[in-house]
């Protein structure tokens, strides 16, 4: 699913300009199940932004309201008439519900109320990981169903580099807590982002292919990907001629 | 092994010295974080002599410093035989291909192939990386242009193609470790030439590394260089076996460093008692290596301390160096 977080309140309040009344638009699919910007992450949201305003003293109407998918035009009709009243939106979906809403109300000003992160994995309660950027040409029946373009740092095709011990990357993530860096006090005693560990991806993709007997899946040179699919070649587009509705002339 | 193609087109010195059997000895020379051709000129000044050919780093640990092709053909100037690190972080592949006809063009011959340090070791960490293609593709799409006066692509370069021996790395150390030598061995086929490795403390671990190259059959078709690094005392022992990643550094090694110094209470004395037993380690570690079927070089990265290598090298009875630059210099 496409996972995301919500940006902070501060930003938010920064780009209402002088808004009077603010829908706050939460999306029923993955930002819901990723409790980032559901109906009640949009009914607190919109409480937020009224109490916040309060507390500035330019008081403001926050109401919110929920569809199942923006993403989808059919569910954007259904708020029309709450749209309609609202002077500014804050889109709780990812970006691509951003994006549609403001292509369906091109009268109407919205902005993003998350940062869309990935596409990922519930890893446990509280923690979600990314498994898979979207390259268009998916590689996973070479690589054990583990992906190299997403989980290894440098997108290695014939890996591991030389860098991978005990299991993990020589990478090392930023440690982020509700989206902002932990900060620690470093060598000198400057303050820097603190960091954790990574797993290789390349060592899990050996280990998977070796418990498979299929190392030879990786013994050949692989060929450089072709990245046309991916981002690389453009915002991309599917055409599926057999779902296209002709026109009954 | 390939031979280098046109006759009329000077050799890579580091080729020639490996055709003629000889123990081949590279060093490493690190440009500047400026741009200063003078700086080039007397690291070379160093190591002129006592080296067959000197790696050239891109952009090291993913710290900005002079373009490795603009110091290489500095160093090359200055009468010492450059190899031309070139790295995937920094350019995809129409980048590299048209950097490396450009160090072709300036005469220089040698070209390592590595995948780059990740850009948040280093000073530029919010920028982005590109890693279009990987190290070993680096060396295949090299060799398709060498062999087959190809681009990437498939189309065809005009006039005579670039004719690099070609270069790439390993580190003997890395996990999963028994993967490492089948590794090698894809970069055999990809068609490297010569292979420097990670530096070795190890030597246990090196050996393990060597036998099963030599199992695979592959030590026929690829010059294994030995990557040694003097270590200059203790905290550079105990650094690179606690912070680097992917580095082997037994116990030993650093008792036996800090065992250098004991008892010498005058830090100036003691950091040189370091130094020389660190030096007289790396020519034992020389004279170890040699003795191991497969190594035909050494790699010494004396790292900010050029001037280790000439010690090193005449200790380990590795000098005169078989002709000082090839006919490239002359060029
Ligand atoms: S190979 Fe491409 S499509 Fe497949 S999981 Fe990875 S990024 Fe996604
Ligand atoms: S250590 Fe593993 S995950 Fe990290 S860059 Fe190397 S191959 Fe990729």
């Amino acid at each position: 699913m496409i996972v995301a977080e919500q940006k902070p309140l501060e930003e938010i309040k920064g780009v209402l300009g002088d808004a009077e009344n603010v829908l706050v638009a939460g999306c029923g699919t993955c930002v819901t199940v990723c409790l980032a910007g559901g109906e009640k992450e949009a009914q607190l949201m919109a409480s937020a932004l009224r109490i916040a305003s309060r507390v500035d003293g330019t008081p403001i109407e926050a109401t919110d309201v929920t569809v199942q998918r923006q993403c989808e035009w059919e569910y954007l009709e259904m708020i029309e008439a709450e749209v309609e009243k609202a002077d500014l939106i804050v889109s709780l979906a990812c970006g691509i519900g951003v994006q549609t809403f403001a292509r369906h109300f091109p009268d109407k000003w919205v902005v993003p109320g998350l940062n869309t992160t990935f596409l990922g994995q519930p890893e446990e309660q509280g923690i979600w990981t990314e498994q898979c950027q979207a390259c268009g040409n998916c590689m996973l029946a070479m690589t054990g169903g583990i992906c190299p373009v997403a989980r290894c740092s440098k997108q290695v095709q014939n890996g591991p580099c030389g860098g991978s011990e005990h299991g993990l990357c020589e990478v090392k993530r930023i440690r982020r807590v509700d989206g902002v860096p932990v900060m620690v006090k470093g060598r000198g005693g400057r303050m820097m982002p603190a960091t954790e560990d990574v797993e290789c991806a390349w060592h899990l993709i050996h280990d998977r292919l070796k418990e498979h007997n299929r190392l030879d899946l990786i013994t050949g040179v692989q060929e450089p990907k072709d990245w046309t699919t991916s981002r690389d070649g453009g915002p991309r587009r599917i055409v599926r001629e057999d779902l296209i509705l002709m026109d009954e002339e | 092994m390939s031979e280098q193609s046109s006759a009329a087109t000077p050799q890579s010195n580091l080729a020639k010295v490996f055709a003629s059997g000889a123990f081949a000895v590279t060093g490493e020379l690190g440009p500047p974080k400026g741009a200063d051709p003078e700086v080039i000129r007397e690291k070379a000044k160093l190591l002129k002599g006592f080296v067959d050919a000197v790696n050239i780093t891109d952009n090291q640990t993913a710290v900005v410093r002079m373009s490795s092709i603009a110091a290489a053909a500095l160093s090359h100037q200055a009468g010492v035989e450059p190899i031309v690190q070139m790295t995937c972080r920094d350019r995809n592949r129409l980048a590299i291909e048209a950097d490396l006809l450009g160090a072709w063009a300036l005469g220089l011959r040698n070209l390592l192939c590595l995948s780059g340090d990740h850009q948040t070791f280093g000073n530029h960490k919010d920028s982005k990386n590109v890693w279009d293609i990987d190290s070993i593709q680096l060396v295949k799409m090299m060799e398709d242009m060498r062999s087959k006066g190809i681009f990437i692509n498939g189309e065809e370069l005009e006039g005579e193609p670039p004719d690099f021996f070609l270069g790439a790395v390993e580190n003997p150390f890395a996990d999963p470790l028994h993967y490492r030598p089948f590794r090698v061995a894809k970069k055999v086929r990809a068609g490297a030439k010569f292979l420097q490795t990670q530096c070795i403390y190890n030597m246990d671990k090196f050996k393990d590394f060597m036998s099963k190259l030599g199992d695979m059959g592959v030590l026929d078709d690829i010059h294994i260089m030995a990557g040694l690094s003097p270590l200059k005392g203790p905290g550079m022992a105990k650094y690179m076996r606690d912070m680097v990643p992917g580095m082997d550094v037994p116990d030993e090694v650093v008792e036996r460093m800090t065992g250098a110094g004991q008892g010498i209470e005058d830090k100036a004395e003691r950091s040189k008692a370091w130094r020389a037993e660190g030096i007289k380690y790396c020519i034992e570690q020389i004279q170890e290596v040699r003795e191991i079927p497969g190594v035909r070089g050494v790699h010494v990265m004396a790292i900010e301390w050029e001037e280790a290598v000439k010690p090193i090298v005449e200790g380990a009875g590795l000098l005169p160096r078989p002709q000082a630059i090839g006919s490239a210099a002359s060029a």
